[in-house]
């Protein structure tokens, strides 16, 4: 298992590496942060002043060569535009962001499971049917567009939910987060259905699949051949058996889901990571981009891990291979 | 011997049975009119080839067909109680209390993520009020009575960490928990190897005289049939084409397809030389016009059989045969 997961870091690494030079190269190309962020009335001297500051008069292999060495000993770089360290920033955000793909992946998978195992046992009733023809809709539905219609709707037109922004924090157990209040439930439930509803219609279309397979095998003919209540199949074998797989997926969607909020934040005003990288792009703020590339790719990481540790948690094949195997 | 003819009342009577599959293709009729009878503590053969309907047979006694198949006529009686006509709840409670099934496969029959303690006591408390404790109990000498070593840490064990014959024990275990009247085993030892295959065998012979308990044995292994069973009864295409004692139907065969089943089992005397088959196939079972199934393959097929679709008839004492043209061959 140690060995396993020194891998898993190593191969990390790699990852942060190819991903620095590609956006090293990557802003390059674009343009000089420096263009947007001194003021039209600025000098020429005034211009390249800044440009040595920042270090950009170097080659290109020379910036990410000093980037790397900074980033060895621990030092993500300034913001080009707060001049605050870069990870500081992006930790900062994480809580926002976090929040809100926790309360969008609970909404999804209370709702996802039991619907996909509806559909699945009784796959020909109208019911089942009905969720099938509406789960395609939300899968179809582009994500901003959905969120703007959930603001005209719910926000805008009804009144019901603030239209963007977080709520009130507060902090409970040492935690900072705006679910502990009433208002903050206000505002993150908004942005968190605009999140949920993909993977809520992925959720129920694995869950089918999964239970459509697993009611023909022979180990669920031998249950009911054991006289079990049907409820006890339904709820130790083959919901067990289709965890297998839902824990791969959620753990891939987790990670998804963190990385691809930028849509819902930026369309809900939520001030969370993807706010921020969206803002750090328009003004070519490297060091804010890379330091939130590589939180994700930490984070990433971290989820994959979990994942290997769940699936040996329930399936006890794995279990045994692994330890047999490492 | 032990109990074999007469050991007992009439514990199952199958009339005129019918098993439908509706499918984009047609009806398949795939159990098209039989009749069988057994008695307590027998051991039934029902043999057939692949399609011959001899396990849909088997799911049909229980009551667990897969959709879309649907038993469109005939009755199946069960020590006095009619089972097509007893709704899900009474069939669930005589599933693994009165009627136990064992599966091909091993491998696939027990839930690979749960422990075998959690599978047997679930089984046991499906059916009796007892605590746990008492479950584990008796769920450890379930596992002890079918011959397996240190039962207690067995049982905190995962199906994986089972041999497929030490597997199929554990499923025996399992249908023999509420000693049942009867159990349909469907081809329980094909996926094993000869010896564990020879072993299951001896298990079940023993199980059977200790508790009296009823067998039907599916399988398409006429060898273990021999062995195993006081009757048998040959099933092809959806019919059963004779039945009778395993000695009478296997030592001189009637219908000319149980005699091409017994032919083409290899033996010593033929060693080297090729082995003797049964031209053809068998007919789909979608369009079954009139006449003989089993007449296109058959060596004694006359004008008759094209025609006329032959009925059972009795050739003295159980013995049934659907055929024009019976008699042995040998």
């Amino acid at each position: 298992m140690t060995l396993y997961i020194v891998r898993r870091l190593l191969q990390s690494v790699l990852v942060v590496v190819i991903m620095l030079v590609l956006v090293f190269v990557g802003v390059y190309v674009i343009g000089n942060p420096v263009d947007v962020m001194v003021s039209t009335e600025a000098d020429q001297e005034e211009f390249e002043r800044m440009v040595r500051l920042l270090g950009l008069d170097q080659p290109l292999w020379k910036q990410i060569l000093v980037y790397i060495s900074n980033l060895v000993q621990g030092d993500l770089g300034r913001s080009f535009a707060f001049s605050e360290p870069a990870l500081k920033l992006v930790v900062q955000r994480m809580p926002a962001t976090l929040e809100l793909v926790f309360v969008a992946m609970v909404m999804a998978l209370a709702t996802g499971i039991p619907l996909g195992m509806y559909t699945g046992l009784h796959p020909d009733t109208v019911p089942a049917r009905l969720i099938m023809g509406t789960s395609i809709i939300g899968v179809s539905i582009p994500n901003f567009w959905q969120g703007l219609m959930l603001i005209f709707v719910l926000a805008v037109s009804w009144g019901l939910f603030p239209s963007g922004g977080r709520g009130e924090l507060d902090t409970v157990f040492g935690i900072t987060s705006s679910l502990w209040t009433a208002d903050g439930w206000r505002h993150v439930l908004l942005p968190a259905v605009n999140l949920a509803l993909f993977q809520c219609t992925l959720i129920i279309r694995l869950v089918r699949a999964n239970v459509r397979e697993i009611v023909l095998l022979d180990y669920i003919r031998f249950a009911r051949a054991k006289g079990l209540a049907w409820r006890r199949i339904v709820f130790v074998h083959i919901l067990k058996n289709t965890l297998v797989v839902l824990i791969t997926v959620i753990g891939l969607q987790l990670g998804g889901l963190i990385a691809y909020s930028v849509v819902t934040e930026t369309v809900f005003a939520w001030p969370g990571m993807g706010k921020l990288i969206i803002d750090s792009v328009y003004i070519l703020d490297r060091p804010v981009i890379v330091a939130y590339l590589i939180v994700i790719v930490m984070l990433f990481i971290t989820i994959n891990l979990i994942v290997d540790v769940l699936y040996s948690v329930i399936d006890p094949r794995i279990r045994t291979a692994r330890s047999g195997g490492d | 011997m032990f109990h074999t003819n007469g050991a007992g009342g009439e514990l199952l009577r199958i009339e005129g049975l019918h098993t439908e599959f509706a499918t984009r293709a047609g009806t398949v009729r795939a159990v098209d009119g039989i009749d069988l009878r057994l008695r307590r503590g027998e051991i039934l053969g029902l043999v057939g080839e692949s399609g011959s309907g001899k396990s849909v047979t088997g799911f049909s006694i229980i009551g667990l067909l897969d959709e879309p198949g649907r038993v469109t006529a005939g009755r199946i009686v069960f020590d006095g109680q009619d089972l097509l006509a007893a709704g899900e709840p009474a069939l669930a409670r005589l599933r693994g209390s009165r009627i136990a099934m064992i599966f091909q496969d091993p491998m696939m029959t027990l839930n690979p993520l749960l422990r075998i303690d959690t599978q047997m006591i679930e089984a046991i408390r499906a059916h009796s009020k007892v605590g746990r404790d008492a479950a584990w109990r008796r769920a450890r000498d379930a596992l002890g009575l079918v011959g397996i070593p240190s039962p207690e840490e067995r049982l905190r064990a995962y199906p994986h960490q089972f041999s497929g014959g030490m597997r199929q024990r554990v499923v025996i275990a399992i249908a023999m928990l509420h000693a049942p009247d009867l159990i349909i085993a469907d081809e329980p030892t094909t996926a094993l190897d000869v010896t564990i295959q020879a072993q299951i065998l001896h298990e079940m012979q023993r199980l059977r005289r200790e508790r009296e308990m009823a067998l039907i044995w599916i399988t398409h292994d006429l060898s273990v049939v021999a062995g195993l069973a006081d009757r048998v009864a040959v099933m092809y295409a959806g019919r059963i084409v004779e039945q009778g004692s395993v000695d009478e139907v296997l030592d001189t065969p009637e219908h000319p397809y149980t005699e091409g089943l017994i032919g083409s089992i290899p033996s010593h005397d033929a060693a080297g030389g090729a082995l003797a088959q049964i031209p053809g196939m068998m007919p789909s079972l979608i369009d079954v016009g009139p006449g003989c199934r089993f007449r296109e393959r058959c060596p004694r097929a006359t004008h008759r059989c094209r025609d006329d679709d032959p009925a059972p008839r009795s050739t003295g004492g159980e013995r049934l045969v659907s055929c024009h043209h019976p008699g042995s061959g040998r």
